[in-house]
């Protein structure tokens, strides 16, 4: 025991002595103090403390911290803004933690070519409003855009609210450079539509860190649509709601958003904003169209015509971008409306065949029933990506524990309905079990062997993302003796 | 069947893994000309396994067999007003058709690609069979899925040398209502320069080509939407409907003939390079067509300096090398990645790069 510590220690101090020996010096972070606001990312309910953190100020810098760690065989985390919800970003106590957020710069934005050069630290929302002016934006918006950086959203493949229209992070770059685990230098993409070989841009987007360190993203600028059409309806059930997405899709109109909130935040948010949100609605469903002006109004004349027909019982039409602002307020501030019903909840981010909405939300409610949990429902209805709130007591023994098993559950139905257990959220710490239950030992060695080409020692991120085989093993191992069924044969390509 | 099927061609691949014997992976050949040369090898026909698995318009998914018809992919489609946005050449010629899987392998994209996306954009889930012999599943049947690494992109213009793609899931779209094709006359300086300014604003194109001093222009979407972009824009009507799919597949006056065919894929707005040659410019600027002799090295020195690359599409001596050289980590990655997948390289040996 004291051997081991003694051990640790002095790993600690050949790092940092091999990280003060770079030159120019590096921003390191090693007092206690210091590494505690790094200690997690959104993920809030697991934290450690890094070994050390380093605030490199470019590309140059992120090297030879690489290679420093690779010499040493000390893991490397990297963190952006650190508001990853599945643990992506948690750093490790034998690791060096890179904090990505001093390299902040807009290197290029070329209204032209309708692209931004920026580096990881840039803030999601700072790309659009820097394209603005030339009526350019950024698509993906996830619901952290304010502060979430572009380096985090590469590392997640983050998505956001327009993705059935607009598609995920992934859909949205040109071209990106990352440094690997031995230190190299990889430019993936290209500035024009493609580039030779394997798409190493596809596998770096959604990496969370393991295949390398980004250190430059090129983004595709889109036109800012000329006009936009916000409707809200009111449903007197959940699977009206849900079967009215079919019925939207099915009549050939890909909205920029479709949006579901059920009773429980409905409520929350009435509560909180008081917003007139029609009284007595089980469901409300928020849908958006852009595009010229003549499309946005001839497919908001079909939408609205199609929740009529499906049982709406209200339907509201944003007259102007004031009310657009507030119609989506329930939406966006969903989830600080639910933090005031518990401050603690559990966010699922699963993602289903969208005709399997109804079934999946009647699933949801059941088994909070049989946990004695409350669950809240907001999520992206037109991807079928659902995100149900389980509240919890963390003061309560055993509460988040039961939210965990639960979420656990809910992610599983996911995958049998044919789904994934995430959308958009990441595996991160959080989901590593259910990697077992969606992939088989083959896939999750493949995915091994992945990062192997890019990370052959294994030290960037470790531990994150992909689970060990031999943690499949023994969670599947558990799931019998719990009477489940480890590995269900279900239809999962 | 198609269980059997699949154990089938795993017993096959693991026969030939074990010899170090080379597959060489084929759907229906219309791509045959593509890529560096196919060395000595057992051809795999994939064509018998065919058929769509699933497709339920209102989920915008497909799923289907590598060895399904495109054409007959494409009418199913069609038939729920719904199609592959990324608009895949066929290249068929006789009776040759081309396969789903065929296009997934080499990654092509027609003429929609910059408006709509790429055919990797669209890849939502691949089965694959490796060169382990192993049947595996990544992505899935939905649109959005960030679990695991996203290998089943990375099938998608991968010349099956990771694997051997047996299934695939599609988004598709809905079939826009109304289409109309603009041209106007001018320069290639100029095309280029007006694409990309109006591809910076809200309007619905679909399509780009200049050639010969003229510049079409595709329109996609509601039919008021087209029609208010066409009164914008100006330019003359095109009653040629058949100019894209012509483009598409390559049959267009343009192409005709022996000699080497370039595809230098650039930065959309680069100004025109290699003025010298015979043009045909698509996708925005992002695709320049040279057709007929060229130095390859001045090719590919003039598409690197502007930040692109250069394939030796069709024709000509492939011994300089079909696709563009990479750079030392990515060449690194890449036999890494191939090695993961296929560690006894027989998986179409050689039809990328060396290995």
């Amino acid at each position: 025991m004291a051997t081991a510590a003694l051990g640790a220690t002095g790993a600690r101090s050949r790092m940092l002595a091999a990280l003060r020996a770079v030159r120019p010096p590096l921003a390191i972070v090693a007092d206690e103090e210091g590494l505690k606001p790094f200690e997690t990312d959104a993920f809030i309910a697991h934290r450690e403390t890094p070994m050390l953190a380093v605030l490199p100020a470019d590309e140059g810098e992120v090297r030879s911290v690489v290679r420093a760690c690779r010499e040493l065989a000390v893991p490397v985390v990297s963190r952006g803004a650190g508001t990853g919800i599945s643990g992506g970003a948690i750093p490790r106590n034998d690791g060096v933690l890179l904090v990505m957020t001093r390299m902040k710069r807009i290197v290029a934005l070329d209204p032209k070519a309708r692209l931004a050069v920026v580096e990881p630290g840039v803030r999601n929302l700072q790309v659009s409003e820097a394209a603005a002016p030339a009526g350019l934006f950024y698509a993906p918006d996830p619901s952290s855009q304010l502060v979430c950086s572009i380096g985090g959203n590469v590392a997640e493949n983050a998505g956001g609210v327009h993705c059935l229209k607009y598609g995920l992070t992934t859909h949205n770059l040109l071209a990106m450079r990352a440094i690997d685990a031995d230190g190299d230098l990889v430019e993936a993409g290209s500035h024009a539509l493609d580039a030779p070989g394997y798409d190493l841009m596809a596998l770096l987007t959604g990496s969370e860190g393991n295949l390398g360190v980004i250190t430059r993203v090129t983004v595709r600028l889109l036109p800012l649509p000329e006009a936009t059409r916000t409707l809200l309806a009111a449903f007197p059930s959940v699977r009206e709601a849900a079967l009215a997405v079919g019925e939207i899709i099915g009549a050939g109109i890909v909205p920029a958003a479709l949006e579901m909130m059920d009773r429980v935040v409905i409520e929350a948010c009435e509560r909180c904003w008081a917003l007139g949100l029609p009284p007595g609605a089980q469901a409300l469903l928020l849908a958006e169209v852009d595009g010229c002006t003549e499309e946005a109004e001839a497919a908001a004349a079909s939408v609205r015509a199609i929740l009529e027909a499906s049982g709406a019982t209200e339907v509201r039409l944003a007259a102007d971008a004031a009310e657009r602002e507030r119609l989506w307020k329930s939406r966006k501030g969903a989830f600080t409306a639910l933090a005031t019903i518990l401050p603690d909840y559990y966010a699922i981010d699963g993602t289903i065949p969208r005709r399997c909405l109804p079934a999946i939300l009647e699933q949801v409610y059941a088994l909070a029933a049989e946990y004695g949990l409350l669950v809240g429902n907001v999520f992206h209805a037109g991807d079928g990506n659902i995100h149900p709130c389980i509240f919890y007591d963390a003061n309560k023994p055993g509460d988040l524990e039961r939210g965990e098993e639960l979420g656990g559950r809910i992610l599983e139905a996911c995958v049998a309905a044919g789904g994934t257990i995430t959308g958009e959220h990441g595996v991160g710490i959080e989901k590593l079990a259910q990697m077992c239950v969606q992939f088989r030992p083959a896939e999750i060695a493949a995915f091994h062997a992945v990062k192997a080409a890019f990370d052959p020692a294994g030290i960037l991120n470790p531990g994150k993302a992909v689970p060990t085989l031999r943690r499949c093993t023994e969670w599947s191992g558990m799931r019998v003796r719990g009477g489940a069924v480890p590995r269900p044969d279900i239809p999962r390509f | 069947m198609a269980d059997d099927f699949i154990a089938g061609l795993c017993e096959l691949v693991r026969g030939h893994a074990e010899r170090g014997a080379a597959l060489n992976i084929r759907g229906g050949g219309t791509k045959d000309f593509y890529g560096a040369g196919q060395r000595d090898g057992t051809v795999l026909e994939m064509g018998a396994y065919a058929g769509i698995v699933a497709y339920e318009p209102r989920e915008l998914v497909l799923t289907v067999r590598a060895g399904t018809p495109l054409a007959e992919v494409e009418h199913a489609l069609a038939a729920e007003r719904q199609m592959l946005p990324f608009e895949p050449p066929h290249f068929a010629e006789g009776a040759a058709r081309a396969t789903i899987g065929g296009a997934v392998a080499c990654g092509l994209s027609g003429p929609r690609r910059p408006y709509a996306g790429a055919l990797r954009d669209f890849v939502l889930g691949t089965r694959i069979v490796n060169g382990k012999g192993e049947d595996l599943s990544f992505g899935g049947r939905v649109i959005k899925n960030v679990a695991g690494y996203d290998v089943s992109r990375l099938m998608a213009g991968a010349l099956g040398t990771l694997g051997i793609v047996t299934e695939v899931s599609f988004k598709v779209l809905p079939r826009p209502a109304a289409e109309a094709t603009l041209v106007f006359e001018m320069d290639q300086a100029e095309a280029i320069a007006r694409a990309n300014a109006w591809a910076g604003q809200p309007l619905p194109l679909s399509a780009t080509a200049w050639q010969d001093g003229v510049l079409r222009v595709r329109l996609s979407g509601a039919p008021a939407a087209v029609d208010s972009a066409c009164a914008k824009l100006g330019g003359a009507q095109d009653a040629a409907s058949d100019y894209w799919r012509e483009l598409r597949e390559q049959r267009l006056a343009f192409f005709a003939g022996d000699g080497p065919l370039w595809r230098v894929s650039l930065p959309q707005t680069t100004e025109p390079v290699l003025a010298h040659s015979r043009q045909l410019v698509e996708w925005g600027g992002g695709v320049r067509w040279i057709h007929g002799a060229a130095n390859a090295l001045e090719v590919r020195s003039t598409a690197e300096r502007a930040g692109g690359h250069a394939t030796l599409f069709r024709g000509g001596d492939k011994s300089v090398g079909v696709f563009h050289p990479l750079q030392p980590a990515v060449m690194k990655i890449h036999r890494r990645l191939k090695a993961a997948f296929d560690p006894a390289g027989i998986l179409n040996p050689g039809r990328m790069y060396d290995f």
